[in-house]
């Protein structure tokens, strides 16, 4: 066990190393460079590799390509270049290539505000590409989350050969303060690579045979068969094979889910938040809860897949979402308990202060 | 009855994949049989080659070889190559594409790739147009050509590829036409064993698409024409390979030149 004195993003970067991450393709933007920058200094001392590629495009294509190379993958950026790189994410999911994209989100939409922060790629993250498919998107709160967070992202990204999106913002990404490296708390998933033959590249949780290993693998991003054949006219195959990329997320949302519930025994007013502002959330009801309203904090730490089920066993529950732009993750929450919910948004720029959160707790609940 | 008998490409091709999708008359069959000949001559280990290509008719090329193959996005192929050989650099990488591709969407990365040295091979089937999508203006359709998008002729100055490729640091530069198979295929070896950004491109017949409007309708067409315009001059400055009424094809640039990786390894540590 160490201490460390990390920002979310230096903390993002050696989650990555100690994941197993050897291979860093990416293009500087604001607030996501610094991870970019320790990926630089630290890939080559450890036999990884770091290419600044021309732009955001080329980084995830570069990353793709790397991941079939044989190597645990990411990239990292913020909005602008989060939106370059969704069509490439598109071709991992339908090739079901593990890599890790981080978002380190700021206010848009646009050039919007490059140093401040935002959380408005929320469903940008969910289909941001063209398409039917999953991914799994996380969002830690501390930077000690950012380096735990990551880990787990690759862990997912390689056990369920999807892409897997850190979904970050600057609060988070530029906070530094003391964590905690526990070995003990650390656990890491190793690519599952084909050992018999036959072998069907895209069968239902098929193995990854890398480039280079002898299967000689056709690797498209049109619709293909388990051979990986392209068939790009079969009603069918194309149903098969998006029920698959969909079903291997959706039917283990369970498993993935991960939810940070403070207060909530006895809450008759949720709030509901993730990254940097849950943490405003907490003081807020903190100071709630010490002026008696029965109040308490759900932390998404997965946005997606959306925790569904866990949402709809709450329908007597009453919701305050507290989200960085103007109601994305409330959408989530309503359709799940299907009845109209609370918003304390921010445009962007900065987070919610704990006060402003007290006061529309109040307002709420005397409702 | 007939009695099928087994070609002797055809471990280098998925025959089941087979019949492929190229229209009657395109150059492609002929590029890819000369490209077969070229890894059988360089006696490249098929477990360690990968194909990766873009979108278009040259694209497609990537699903027919049995090997490690990949059909990314349009104009990513470059960069998807990129990650792969650094990731795995003893695969080797060849890009196979269409002028559309690597050089309308794809030029940025074109460039950044044989600028830095990148060790990959990149093979351009040039045919002037875009000939999946049917025919429109590409960045190598000559003026006053017609396309679909340019009803009236293209009006728009076209990419010499070659002098691209040399401008941007590439260390093999040759072009050739689908007619001149064997100096293609030498070529092609050439390319495949020489160590750095390596650039063939191959000038193309698209009766389909291109031809059709441009009083070439048939391959044999094409062929003639290359056949007659066509003027093999090795070692001549890129700069003078301008495409006009003749098509200037050799070899233009053989210079050597450390590569990414070894600028990695010498300057990196």
């Amino acid at each position: 066990m160490k201490a460390k004195f990390y920002s979310g993003n230096i903390a993002c970067a050696e989650g990555a190393l100690r994941a197993g991450c050897r291979f860093f393709a990416g293009y500087p933007i604001t607030p996501s460079t610094e991870i970019a920058e320790h990926m630089a200094l630290k890939l080559p001392k450890v036999g990884g590799i770091f290419i600044q590629m021309e732009d955001e495009i080329a980084s995830i294509a570069a990353v793709l390509g790397a991941s079939w190379g044989g190597l645990k993958a990411m990239t990292a950026t913020s909005g602008p270049g989060f939106s370059l790189m969704q069509e490439n994410i598109g071709l991992a999911a339908i090739t079901e290539t593990p890599c890790v994209i981080v978002d380190v989100q700021r206010a848009g939409p646009s050039t919007g505000m490059p140093t401040l922060v935002g959380q408005g790629d929320v469903m940008q993250a969910r289909w941001g590409s063209h398409g039917d498919y999953e991914v799994v998107a996380l969002s830690p709160s501390t930077p000690e989350e950012c380096f735990y967070m990551t880990i787990k992202a690759f862990n997912l990204s390689e056990e369920y050969r999807c892409p897997v999106i850190l979904l970050m913002d600057e609060s988070v990404g530029h906070t530094s303060e003391k964590i905690i490296i526990d070995d003990e708390k650390i656990e890491i998933f190793e690519r599952r690579k084909p050992t018999d033959k036959p072998y069907f590249p895209f069968d239902e949780n098929a193995p990854m045979a890398c480039c280079g290993g002898g299967y000689r693998v056709h690797v498209t991003g049109l619709t293909h068969d388990r051979k990986g054949y392209p068939m790009a006219t079969s009603p069918e195959v194309q149903e098969w094979l998006v029920r698959k990329i969909c079903d291997k997320i959706r039917n283990n949302e369970a498993r993935i889910r991960s939810i940070e519930e403070f207060l909530m025994d006895d809450a008759k007013l949720a709030l509901v938040s993730f990254g940097g502002p849950a943490r405003s959330c907490k003081s807020a009801v903190k100071k709630a809860r010490n002026e008696g309203y029965k109040v308490g904090l759900i932390r998404l730490k997965t946005i997606w897949p959306f925790p569904e089920e866990y949402f709809e066993k709450m329908k007597d529950m009453d919701f305050l979402v507290v989200e960085v732009n103007y109601g994305q993750i409330k959408l989530e929450v309503e359709r799940c308990v299907r009845k109209k919910v609370h918003l304390l948004p921010k445009m962007g720029g900065e987070i919610h202060k704990p006060d402003e959160i007290y006061e529309k707790i109040k307002e709420v609940y005397n409702d | 009855m007939i009695e099928i008998k087994e070609h002797p490409l055809d471990k280098y091709l998925r025959a089941d994949r087979i019949p492929h999708i190229w229209c009657p008359g395109c150059g492609l069959g002929s590029i890819l049989n000369c490209f077969l000949h070229a890894l059988k001559e360089c006696k490249i280990d098929l477990d360690n080659l990968a194909i990766v290509s873009g979108i278009g008719c040259t694209g497609r090329v990537a699903g027919y070889l049995n090997v490690d193959s990949y059909h990314t996005t349009h104009g990513r192929a470059i960069p998807f190559a990129t990650g792969l050989k650094l990731a795995n650099p003893k695969i080797k990488v060849v890009v196979f594409s269409g002028d559309g591709d690597l050089f309308a969407i794809g030029g940025n990365h074109f460039i950044h790739a044989a600028r830095r040295n990148v060790d990959i091979t990149v093979i351009c089937v040039n045919n002037y147009n875009y000939g999946m999508t049917g025919g429109q203006l590409g960045p190598t359709t000559p003026i006053g050509a017609k396309t679909t998008t340019t009803p009236y002729g293209n009006f728009e100055h076209p990419f010499n590829l070659c002098k691209v490729a040399a401008a941007s640091g590439a260390v093999y530069v040759a072009r050739w036409t689908a007619l001149h198979v064997r100096r293609l295929k030498e070529s092609m070896k050439e390319a495949l064993m020489k160590k750095g950004f390596s650039f063939v491109e191959v000038i193309a017949s698209c009766p389909t698409t291109y031809g059709r409007y441009n009083k070439m309708p048939t391959g044999l067409d094409t062929m003639k024409y290359y056949k007659e315009n066509s003027i093999i001059m090795h070692s001549i400055d890129p700069n003078k390979t301008d495409i006009d009424d003749r098509i200037i094809v050799g070899k233009f640039v053989d210079i050597e030149k450390p590569t990414f990786d070894e600028m990695l390894k010498k300057v990196g540590k």
